[in-house]
């Protein structure tokens, strides 16, 4: 540690301005403060600062990620071999398959966006932002498992470049960096992102023993096939095909309680896209037009992404609205929009990710009506008073 | 009791270093009037080195209002003039001699002085600058008609000095204080913390409404004490002072001179025995070193951690402060700090594990623990910012320096000490208390 802390004293004077290599002073600047807490002391205004900064705020989001990555992992090697039809394959054995399909995903996600995230700070001078190393997690965890490794960098170059730096980077943008990524290959490469071959580890160029389709609940749903839709404790454990991350709803419900307990996510935006969620498929039981519109409340929620997207998604603080108000509205209208486009659009299976992309263009809107509405109050109080 | 106002926003720093209840001497050698404590003072100098002061007399006046004038504290010469960078007043030093001399003032009861009198009494004694203003928290204008002076009668932020200690015994000079400021305006209202064991001085105030309030940090600071009673509308003046602060302005009319005695908790982990001293305003801390602070790198702080300025070994009390607070420099690399689970670390968020003990003090340093990065994370200064106003939003407005933004969202009411927590709990490192100084500045300059 001592050691590591004096050979970067030594080298530091190369990276700053007239040394050798001052031209990576951003990139110095990253890996340091990665290792170390800076030096830095307060100069004006308040003395002393609490210890949350941005690299413990985004390695909370992290950690709360894991769980939904492990059973992942797990989960792609269990549907993989199910498909072949063999049941009786070791724990270590599905974790290791399942690995050596995720994790390339994870390392193309990470390699693409911070290596776009470094050229972009060192052009401006800033330091490296730490957002991307939650976007990087989200990417692959949305991603159908067979996507093509080059179709991950693409789209993570897209939803990097055109999404978060042509606005300014971390905390300017308007559209979460992974959604976008996903609606990248969403509407330029739908052929690799739909269908029931995508989702299961081969299955794209391979074949399945017979009776495994690969469908996922979504995909029974939209066809009316509502009976073979998996059983209630499959769906909410997650032995289903799916996107990497978003089938088992317990790993998110434990990311989403630590979220919760650290503050880091806001309770208020879940919630009211839970209740959202819930009210609109409600509304479609009374209705009951037809099969998909029948489906219980407590089933629609635990099928497809829609529990992963209100938890780690519709959660992001830069892209979803900004006041406390405005977070009941804007979730409340996720989890309606989630399962209108769901049900009424069978060309969109996963109607979370248009839900809330939809909804981060609006979220500026409600926040203006909300702030406004704060502006009105106090205009009224002036008001009173050249009257009176 | 009478109603209780119910602050239910913000967030008490548990810090070690509370004062003890003992009030101890301290006397310094040289005094210093500030120009730098006074928000937007443009200052004319009036006196040079080596000119002889008695307590009560100009150093330097306001250039925009002459009839404001500061005064030294104390009896001696002008030792040193310090200036910094364009030329830029800092501080007029003054070194005290024996027998302590005081300028005459007329003394009298201000019950029976007329408005015009005891604000001419206070503008040249150099007390008026005590009374601060809202809109834009500088020097209350002389001119100005406030709808009502407040005076904040307890300190919330961290190991703030205990008012009921410091009034203790004073009825005479608090109730004088009183009666002038009656005079000013035509209500006053004395905020007094509510619950058990408030000074009878506090209590027994005549002629002056008592409102009780509750809650933490910055229950205490007189903005928010003014938004929950009577906000400032456009157009609007209120006056606001320091219960503290009112002792001055009673001697001064009991006595007929100015006599800044104060009693100032010594606070924080740097301090050997925490606890109260008696000395005068503007004192030097030079001589505190060896005999009540522990020997290590320690920021002075005149003031509290969260608004008070940094002054060095060699710095001087600050007009508005009755603390001085000393913490720990935090000029450190930590290894991995940002990943470790922290059961030490002092923070508002529920990211460590120090927020498992409830009740555990903290001995904070001053590193900044991470970088400044934009905007990211939301609501979090609205938990520590008891007021209808949308805090980052008037913090845009000022940094796109949109004056019709600024006055809709809310800036005539705010100070940058009502801000303070907003700045400590930033996990993006924004310096907040400076962009909202930055903000009035630019509303008085394109409203004056």
């Amino acid at each position: 540690m001592k050691a590591l802390r004096n050979f970067l004293d030594k080298i530091k004077p190369q990276f700053e301005k007239g040394g050798k290599y001052e031209k990576f002073h951003s990139t110095f600047d990253a890996f340091e403060t990665f290792l170390f807490v800076p030096d830095k002391v307060t100069h004006t205004g308040s003395h002393i600062r609490d210890a949350l900064d941005m690299k413990r705020t985004m390695s909370m989001v992290i950690i709360a990620l894991i769980p939904t990555l492990l059973f992942g992992i797990w989960n792609t090697g269990y549907q993989y071999f199910l498909s072949q039809g063999m049941t009786q394959v070791g724990f270590w054995e599905i974790v290791w398959t399942g690995l050596l399909k995720v994790l390339p995903i994870v390392i193309v996600s990470y390699v693409t966006g911070l290596s776009i995230e470094f050229a972009f700070a060192q052009a401006r001078g800033h330091e490296v932002n730490e957002g991307f190393l939650v976007s990087g997690m989200l990417i692959p965890l949305i991603m159908p498992v067979n996507i093509p490794l080059w179709m991950v960098a693409v789209a993570t170059a897209f939803a990097v470049i055109l999404g978060k730096e042509a606005f300014g980077g971390t905390g300017m943008n308007v559209f979460n960096p992974a959604l976008l990524a996903r609606a990248f290959i969403f509407f330029a490469y739908p052929g690799d992102i739909t269908g029931d071959k995508v989702w299961v580890a081969g299955l794209t160029h391979g074949e399945a023993v017979d009776g495994f389709s690969g469908a996922t609940p979504l995909a029974h749903a939209a066809s009316y096939h509502t009976e073979l839709i998996p059983p209630l404790h499959d769906l909410f454990l997650g032995f289903i095909p799916g996107s990497i991350g978003e089938t088992s709803k317990l790993a998110i419900l434990i990311g989403a309680a630590l979220l919760i307990i650290t503050g880091i996510g806001s309770w208020k935006i879940m919630v009211s896209a839970l209740t959202g969620g819930i009210t609109m498929s409600l509304i479609f039981n009374l209705v009951g037009a037809n099969p998909y519109m029948q489906i219980s409340p407590l089933t629609q929620i635990m099928m497809g992404s829609f529990l992963f997207g209100i938890v780690y998604m519709a959660t992001d603080p830069v892209s979803a609205a900004q006041t406390e108000k405005g977070k009941y509205i804007y979730g409340f209208l996720i989890g309606l929009f989630s399962l209108m486009i769901r049900v009424f659009n069978p060309a969109y299976p996963e109607g979370t990710m248009l839900a809330i992309l939809l909804m981060n263009t609006f979220a500026p809107l409600i926040d203006h009506y909300v702030v406004e509405a704060n502006i009105k109050r106090r205009m009224k109080r002036s008001a009173k008073l050249t009257n009176a | 009791m009478p109603e209780v106002i119910k602050i239910k926003r913000g967030l008490d720093l548990p810090l070690v270093g509370e004062a003890e209840k003992v009030v101890s001497g301290y006397t310094a050698m040289t005094y210093a009037v500030k120009p730098t404590d006074f928000a937007g003072l443009i200052p004319r100098l009036l006196v040079k080195e080596g000119d002889n002061v008695k307590a009560g007399s100009p150093l330097f006046i306001d250039k925009s209002d002459e009839r404001v004038v500061f005064t030294s504290p104390v009896s001696g010469r002008i030792v040193e003039i310090v200036r910094g960078e364009k030329r830029k007043l800092l501080e007029v030093r003054i070194e005290k001699s024996e027998p302590e001399a005081y300028e005459p003032f007329r003394a009298g009861d201000p019950s029976k002085m007329s408005p015009e009198e005891i604000k001419e009494e206070l503008l040249k004694s150099g007390l008026w600058p005590l009374i601060r203003q809202r809109p834009y928290a500088i020097v209350a204008r002389p001119e100005g008609k406030p709808k009502a002076i407040h005076i904040s009668a307890f300190d919330t932020s961290p190991l703030a000095p205990d008012y009921d200690l410091i009034l203790q015994g004073r009825e005479a000079e608090f109730q004088a204080g009183l009666d002038a400021l009656r005079k000013l305006a035509p209500k006053v209202h004395l905020n007094v913390r509510a619950g058990e064991g408030i000074s009878k001085v506090l209590l027994n105030a005549k002629g002056v409404q008592i409102n009780f309030f509750e809650g933490p940090h910055p229950a205490g600071n007189p903005g928010i004490q003014i938004h929950h009673l009577d906000p400032i509308n456009k157009g609007e003046v209120a006056w606001y002072l320091r219960a503290t602060d009112v002792l001055f302005i009673g001697r001064l009319f009991l006595e007929g001179k100015y006599s800044p005695e104060k009693v100032v908790a010594l606070t924080g982990g740097g301090v050997k025995k925490p606890q109260y001293l008696r000395m005068l305003a503007g004192a030097s801390v030079e001589n505190m070193a060896k005999q009540f602070l522990k020997a290590d790198d320690y920021r002075i702080i005149s003031g509290n951690v969260l608004t008070g300025s940094h002054i060095g070994h060699h710095g001087y009390l600050g007009f508005y402060d009755w603390q001085i607070t000393v913490i720990k420099e935090g000029k450190y690399h930590e290894f991995f700090g940002w990943a470790l689970p922290g059961a030490d670390k002092l923070t508002a968020s529920r990211t460590f594990l120090s927020r498992l003990f409830p009740g555990k003090k903290f001995d904070p340093d001053t590193n900044m623990h991470g970088g400044e990065r934009a905007f990211v994370l939301t609501g979090q200064y609205e938990k520590v910012l008891p007021m209808d106003i949308y805090p980052v939003y008037l913090l845009k407005a000022i940094l796109a320096q949109n004056i019709d933004k600024m006055e809709q969202l809310g800036i005539y009411e705010v100070a940058e000490e009502d801000f303070a927590l907003c700045e400590f709990v930033c996990a993006s490192k924004i310096e907040v208390q400076q962009i909202i100084r930055k903000g009035l500045d630019l509303m008085y300059k394109e409203m004056s």
